[in-house]
């Protein structure tokens, strides 16, 4: 599979290439000295918080706004100078447009950039003026059939493969059938009239008691073994990994965007639970990022992550054209993958802030699951395994001072581990 | 050798010509199975269209896909809120000070709150006012998830009762109103006392819009008698404040005031006078007819009929402050009124005297003497707010309504038609208001007799303010939601009245004008309490108190003729005279659809889901009634039918109440309701309908005991039988004279002919653990201050989620409660006199307690007779949880170690790996392990609050609900001491004392029970256990359980 997206990703950058290079040739015409690039980097620092180049954000749209902006309103780049920098104060000087815009946008006033240079915003208007990437790269996969073909090799080798076999059957019967002919010709007789007269050889092995006993014996070993095994497993759900109503991928935040997982599941820091994240934390992000722009596989492209986004902003009511909560909000069932019994109390902030456990400890590498999955058995030897290997962190924590000088002079170690605090008793985690 | 026995297996078989044997041999049994029977006739079988296989097949394959089904675990979902709360973080609790006014509960409590529902009430340790959270206030959040509450306003539709929204409510009212606004009716507002600034401002508000409107304030159980004397003298409507923390003396004349006597409360300021503090504590002495928990805390308890406690307290009168009264006591009694008089002289400014008597001469008589003697405790400046009830004008209401000159009675908060002695005339005149409106939380006796049911929410779903004493205020507000479609009466009071804010406004406006001057509303809000501030007040004219213009003289005669006026008022009775009391569990039976407080011991009787009348054991005996135990223990009890006047109560059981005046008989307030009430929860008899004129005491005559009826007891054995070192108790003056080995000693044992200490490590089996670093938890329990309230019995349900079982299953002695509270009668006058006769039986003559032993009148053995309690007791409680044995039998024998022991002292209890052999239990010296016989959670055969969604909301999600087959007990709360040390870990500091509390010992507001860590040498608790009262109970057994108990001491030198 990776060559597969090597050989996509390839073909891709050329033809991102080769437009980037036509459209630079033509932007070069219409924004004379501007830098692209420049105003690229501009942009993101100063812009996209509130503007997207295509569709609207808290602000308006930005591609093109130069131009469109110069053939609908007749407003030239001195217009753009002033409103950048000061806003307010041309909506105050009654301007017909920025009035308008100020309007529609929900009378958010937009931050004035005083700190950007004529040549900045420029660079900026440069940046905007781009031609847009090309369509999504389905046609590209087309264009290749790099995947289909690499398939159908497989199967036409396969194929082969199988004839080759039925050949060389076919050939070792012809040669048994011409040999048994010349030995009837010759008059050999041969050794199959024999064997009917030994004794078969599961006979042989049922009459010798021994071997019975034994392999009776290793056989119900080997059952009583595999029957353990197979009954330890019940109720271990190891690997369970459903599907969720919304497919939120923890490789792409945690792990593409190194989102730190407390950031959304705040409460493990203070809480036994560690909390599946409201819908207003994951707004606080999508209200800006409403497309997914990030590497893509075959079975999950951009348009089905920018679907899964859809999705989210169904259950929290957004209405992205308009930038408002317009929509009736729905929580969003998930389907929770840690399940511990009622019986057992489990605190995520002991483990979390007082014992500065990762969370990949337990959970595994969630930044590399784009389904998340049961790392841990969560079994209770599981726990008991660590609870007797982990040293107590006691490092600036006054409670454990006292309490652990006197108890490591007690065991005469340097370090306490979880069990010697006492980390094993019952009522610890059953009550 | 053949023989010619011949075996039979019937006598059938040596019949020869037995047809029966014949049918036998051939067919398996006698007569032909009925099979036609249950499997219908032919006809339906035949055109039925499911066939023998059809059947099998369906059967096999439900089974096959059940058993595959539950192979796969249960997909589990989570739901995260859209946006979640800023305040709320799930797993963490949130706390809320609000205040309880319910008409009978006024508390300042604090409410636990998780993932925004109210899981639990406790006090409010900022409150400076006497209410605190008593076991119905603390049973009050299981009423906000009944699940038989009104949940949105219906209308009265001929005989049906329909659902209607508040718009067409608000419509027909308003017209309604509109209409008698221009008639001549009246419109009538019925409530409980509110003690409500607000409240009262709104329904001045509504008078003047409307006119022609009364307000009658209505308490279920009227404090009526004693509110005139106040008013009387300080006039003022409220109640006199006692503090009998500052009590030396304290004589109570029929008060039962360490449970509901004019509002409750006062048993924190009890207590603390309660502790021997430099060889000093209070000295009690009680009058009383029932034996109430007052008395049974009592260090002298008289008892005498209601009639002579009126002569009692008149004399009292004439030997405190001279003068002379008629009437007779008998002698014994006499005497314990002079002395009693005395005692209260030599006290001075340090003794205090109340009363219950229901009548305005002995309250007024009551108020003078404190006031004469200078009382401490006696507070007349700040009075008490809670009650505001008159008689009269209930009275008067029920005429009026009958004679039809009500146009519209609003109600709130009360329910007449079960309260009510002559609720048939209250029906009546409701049939002749053209509007009836009852605001209510359940459709009860008389919501649904109303036209229009307003549902009402709970408190912890409302705003509102209460003025407990002068100058105390609380603030109530919201912790949930809404829970139903309801409105609160002050909502619709703001509706009616056209005024646009909404009550939140309204109070808050209030508070900033009348009460806070100047204070910041938010910080009253977040405290729940303010102090200070002008009396806003409330219904009555708020006219300053004018005790300084009577003058002593004026005064003594004024009250001479009311001591004469009550001793005359005794009217010669030859038939049993009837008290009405309210018990601790169900108070006025507001709470009665609460299955906690149903199956809540009552302190004295220790019967659950019941009410009864308690009868004095010579009475009984002269009835003829019988109370007996059955094979498994349990307590039967004979019928009477109970007359008062023309009302007669049938069947009600009958409890011989050692203690009871003879003469004398006492039933409970609040049973016997019968709407809006599960089936099994309508318990007992209607008492109420006894209670009239509103006296509490009654002519009554009893009917030949009949029948017997079958009481559920958590106690059935009554007496110590003298093992004194249960309860150690001794007399002050011991205390303060002799050697702690004396009054408390250290059972010994025998090791080389030589006594040593049973606490010594050579008369230990066991190894010690070393406790001494960490934590090590204890919890001490002080039998001088613990009243025997059931506060923390209560606290205990709710934090930990114990079931409740119902009636039949604490018959069969399977009631859960993990903390229980012993109450032990003397069978002697007193204890001490039980621990005599216990030694003094003749070593030699075993015969001697077998058979009689010439002792008593000389046929009753001795063990036998103790088991009786005496006539007047003493008494002494006791609560017992486990114990946490450091060395405990419980965990050695069990087979799978599901039981064990931690570091801190608590004896661990793993649910989940016990499979219920019981062992434990059997080990157990104190028997207070419980098992679960039955799955009490989600299980319609127990349908109390666990069985539905709503009751479930209550439980604590910190502890596990238990299911069938496992042993369950206390676990110290170790939940609760777990996220103290969690809280500290995580702010990295140690933990200081006060921080460790179980429910019980935080639910205790007579500091009877502390809890915390004795490693730490400075905590309280680590005194306590240095002290020389404590002993552990069952010492000799060497259990070394980390629970301690304190001597009771007992001020029984008579002064």
């Amino acid at each position: 599979m990776k060559q597969v997206i090597y050989r996509n990703l390839s073909s891709r950058f050329l033809l991102l290439g080769l437009i980037a290079l036509l459209s630079f040739s033509s932007n070069h015409i219409l924004a004379q000295d501007a830098d692209p690039v420049a105003g690229k980097a501009l942009f993101r620092a100063n812009c996209a918080s509130c503007h997207k180049l295509d569709g609207p954000m808290t602000g308006p749209a930005l591609r093109n706004v130069e131009a469109r902006l110069a053939e609908d309103e007749g407003l030239d780049r001195a217009w753009i100078y002033a409103w950048v920098r000061n806003s307010a104060g041309m909506i105050k000087s009654g301007d017909a447009y920025a009035n308008k815009t100020f309007k529609e946008y929900n009378e958010t006033p937009m931050t004035p950039m005083p700190q950007l240079e004529d040549a900045d915003i420029d660079n900026i208007l440069a940046y905007t003026a781009e031609l847009p990437p090309p369509p999504p790269e389905k046609t590209e996969i087309e264009e290749n059939g790099g995947s289909s073909d690499n398939g159908a090799s497989n199967k036409l080798i396969l194929c082969a493969l199988a004839l080759l076999f039925a050949l060389l059957a076919a050939g070792l019967y012809l040669v048994n059938r011409t040999l048994r002919r010349f030995a009837n010709e010759k008059g050999i007789a041969l050794a199959s009239d024999d064997e009917e007269k030994r004794m078969p050889l599961w006979k042989a092995f049922v009459q010798n008691q021994f071997l019975v006993l034994v392999t009776a014996i290793f056989l119900l070993l080997a059952s009583g073994y595999f029957a353990y095994g197979w009954m330890m497993q019940v109720g271990v759900d190891q690997g369970y990994q459903p599907y969720q109503p919304i497919h939120f991928s923890h490789k792409i935040h945690a792990g593409d965007n190194k989102i730190d997982c407390k950031y959304c599941h705040s409460s493990a820091r203070v809480s036994k639970t560690s909390g599946i994240p409201s819908l207003n934390v994951c707004m606080n992000c999508h209200k800006s990022i409403s497309e997914y722009s990030g590497d893509v596989t075959l079975e999950y492209d951009k348009e089905f992550y920018d679907s899964e986004i859809q999705e989210l902003y169904k259950a929290a009511g957004w209405n992205a054209a308009e930038q408002k909560y317009s929509g009736e909000p729905s929580a969003v069932k998930w389907i929770r993958v840690h399940n511990l019994p009622d019986f057992v109390y489990f605190n995520h902030s002991q483990h979390v802030t007082v014992a500065g456990v990762e969370c990949q400890t337990c959970h595994g590498p969630v930044e590399e699951m784009e389904i998340v999955y049961q790392y841990a058995p969560l079994t209770m030897g599981w726990c008991i395994n660590c609870h007797r290997e982990t040293n107590v962190d006691i490092k600036d924590n006054a409670y454990y001072t006292k309490i652990h000088e006197e108890l490591s002079k007690k065991y005469g170690v340097d370090q306490l581990t979880v069990a010697q605090m006492g980390g094993l008793e019952c009522g610890k985690c059953h009550y | 050798m053949s023989s010619n026995k011949r075996y039979w297996k019937s006598v059938e078989e040596l019949d020869e010509n037995s047809s029966i044997v014949e049918t036998l041999k051939q067919n398996e049994f006698v007569e032909e199975i009925p099979t036609d029977e249950f499997l219908g006739d032919k006809e339906t079988l035949e055109s039925s269209n499911t066939t023998r296989r059809d059947f099998l097949k369906y059967v096999g394959f439900s089974t096959a896909a059940a058993t595959l089904a539950a192979c796969e675990g249960p997909v589990k979902k989570s739901i995260p809120y859209v946006v979640q709360p800023k305040s709320i973080v799930p797993g963490v609790a949130n706390y809320y000070a609000t205040t309880i006014a319910n008409g009978y509960d006024f508390a300042n409590v604090l409410v636990k709150t998780r993932e925004g529902r109210p899981i639990k009430i406790g006090s409010n340790k900022m409150a400076s006012s006497n209410g605190h959270a008593n076991a119905r206030v603390n049973a009050s959040v299981l009423d906000l998830y009944d699940s038989l509450r009104v949940q949105g306003p219906k209308k009265k539709n001929g005989e049906r009762i329909e659902d209607v929204s508040w718009s067409s409510f608000d419509a027909e009212v308003n017209q309604k109103l509109t209409d008698l606004k221009n008639s001549d009716k009246e419109i009538v507002l019925l409530t409980q006392t509110f003690a409500s600034p607000s409240t009262s401002k709104l329904i001045s508000e509504f008078k003047e819009k409307y006119g022609n409107v009364r307000h009658v304030v209505y308490d279920a159980i009227s404090e009526s008698a004693a509110l005139d004397a106040y008013q009387n003298i300080y006039g003022e409507r409220g109640l006199a404040n006692y503090d009998f923390s500052k009590a030396g003396t304290i004589v109570s004349v029929g008060a039962d005031f360490l449970s509901n006597w004019q509002g409750g409360g006062f048993d924190s300021g009890y207590s603390q006078g309660r502790v021997p503090d430099h060889g000093k504590m209070s000295r009690h002495i009680q009058f009383e007819s029932n034996m109430s928990l007052t008395g049974a805390n009592a260090d002298k308890r008289v008892p005498m009929t209601p009639s002579q406690q009126r002569t009692a307290l008149a004399k009292l009168y004439s030997y405190v402050m001279g003068g002379s009264v008629s009437g007779d006591l008998p002698k014994h009694i006499d005497d314990a009124v002079r002395s009693a008089a005395q005692e209260l002289q030599k006290a001075g400014s340090n003794g205090v005297l109340v009363t219950g008597i229901d009548d305005v001469n002995a309250q007024t008589i009551a108020l003078q003497i404190n006031k004469s003697i200078g009382s401490k405790a006696f507070d007349a400046s700040t009075p008490i707010k809670t009650r505001q009830g008159s008689d009269a004008a209930v009275a008067k209401l029920v005429a009026d309504m009958k004679s039809g000159t009500i146009g519209a009675l609003i109600m709130s908060g009360v329910n007449p038609m079960y309260t009510l002695s002559n609720s048939s005339d209250f029906a009546e005149g409701l049939e002749k208001t053209e509007l009836s409106i009852s605001f209510s939380m359940k459709a009860d006796e008389t919501a649904i007799l109303a036209n229009y049911i307003a549902a009402a929410p709970h408190y912890l779903e409302s705003w509102g303010d209460v003025e407990l004493q002068k100058g105390h205020f609380g603030l109530m507000q919201p912790t949930i939601r809404p829970l139903f479609d309801t409105r609160q009466f002050q909502e619709a009071l703001l509706q009616w009245t056209g005024n646009p804010l909404s009550y939140t406004d309204y109070i808050k406006n209030t508070w900033n004008s009348d009460i806070l001057n100047g204070g910041s509303f938010n910080q009253a809000l977040h405290d729940g309490v303010f102090v200070g501030g002008s009396s806003a007040s409330t219904d009555t004219s708020a006219d300053s108190v004018i005790d300084a213009l009577i003058g002593e003289e004026a005064l003594s005669s004024d009250v001479g003729n009311a001591a004469r006026a009550l001793a005359t008022s005794v009217k010669p009775s030859n038939g049993l005279e009837l008290t009405l009391y309210s018990k601790v569990g169900m108070g006025d039976g507001q709470q009665a659809n609460n299955p906690w407080l149903q199956e809540f011991p009552d302190p004295i009787t220790k019967v659950t889901w019941d009410n009864y009348i308690a009868v004095s054991k010579a009475d009984a005996e002269a009835m003829g009634v019988v109370n007996e135990n059955v094979a498994n223990g349990a307590l039967n009890g004979s019928y009477v039918n109970v007359t008062v006047g023309n009302t007669t109560i049938e069947n009600v059981p009958v409890i011989i109440q050692p203690g009871q005046a003879k003469g004398s008989v006492a039933m409970a307030l609040g049973y016997g309701r019968t709407a809006g009430l599960k089936e099994e929860l309508q318990t007992g008899s209607n008492a109420f309908t006894l209670y009239q004129d509103f006296n509490t005491v009654q002519n009554v005559s009893l009917s030949e005991p009949f029948g017997l009826h079958e009481f559920a007891c958590t106690q059935l054995h009554n007496t110590l039988m003298g093992r004194g070192d249960i309860i150690v108790e001794t007399s002050l003056e011991v205390f303060n004279t002799k050697d702690k080995h004396y009054w408390n000693p250290m059972p010994e044992v025998s090791k080389d002919h030589q006594e040593i200490p049973v606490t010594s490590p050579d008369a230990d089996l066991w190894e010690s653990f070393d406790r001494s670093v960490g934590h090590h938890f204890n919890l001490s329990i002080d039998l001088n201050a613990c009243t025997g309230c059931g506060a923390c019995v209560i606290a205990c349900h709710s934090e930990n989620n114990v079931p409740v079982v119902g009636k039949e299953e604490i018959r069969k002695s399977r009631d859960m409660h993990w903390l229980r509270i012993d109450r032990y009668y003397s069978s002697q006058e007193s204890f001490a006199g039980d621990n005599e006769e216990k030694e003094n039986i003749d070593g030699l003559g075993l015969g001697n307690q077998l058979f009689g032993d010439g002792q008593g009148d000389g046929t009753v053995p001795t063990l036998r007779r103790m088991e009786d309690p005496s006539e007047n007791p003493q008494v002494a409680f006791q609560p017992i949880m486990c114990q946490h044995c450091n060395h405990a039998p419980c965990e050695t024998v069990c087979p799978v170690a599901a039981t064990s022991h931690g570091r801190q002292g608590q004896n661990h209890m793993a649910y989940n790996r016990c499979v219920g052999t019981r062992y434990c239990a059997n080990n157990c010296p104190y028997k207070v392990r419980r098992f679960n016989w039955f799955l009490y959670s989600e299980n319609d055969e127990f349908d109390y609050y666990m069985n539905d969604d709503l009751g479930r909301m209550v439980l604590n999600p910190d502890v596990v609900v238990r299911s069938r087959g496992v042993m369950e007990k206390c676990s110290m709360c170790i939940q609760m001491t777990q996220k103290t040390i969690l809280d500290a870990k995580r702010e990295g500091r140690e933990i200081k004392d006060g921080e460790f509390q179980t429910a019980c010992s935080a639910a205790c507001s007579n500091g009877a029970m502390v809890f915390g860590d004795i490693n730490d040498k400075k905590s309280k608790v680590a005194h306590l256990h240095e002290d020389e009262r404590m002993y552990h109970l069952l010492e000799s057994v060497g259990t070394k359980p980390n629970v301690m108990y304190h001597t009771k001491v007992r001020n029984t030198k008579e002064a």
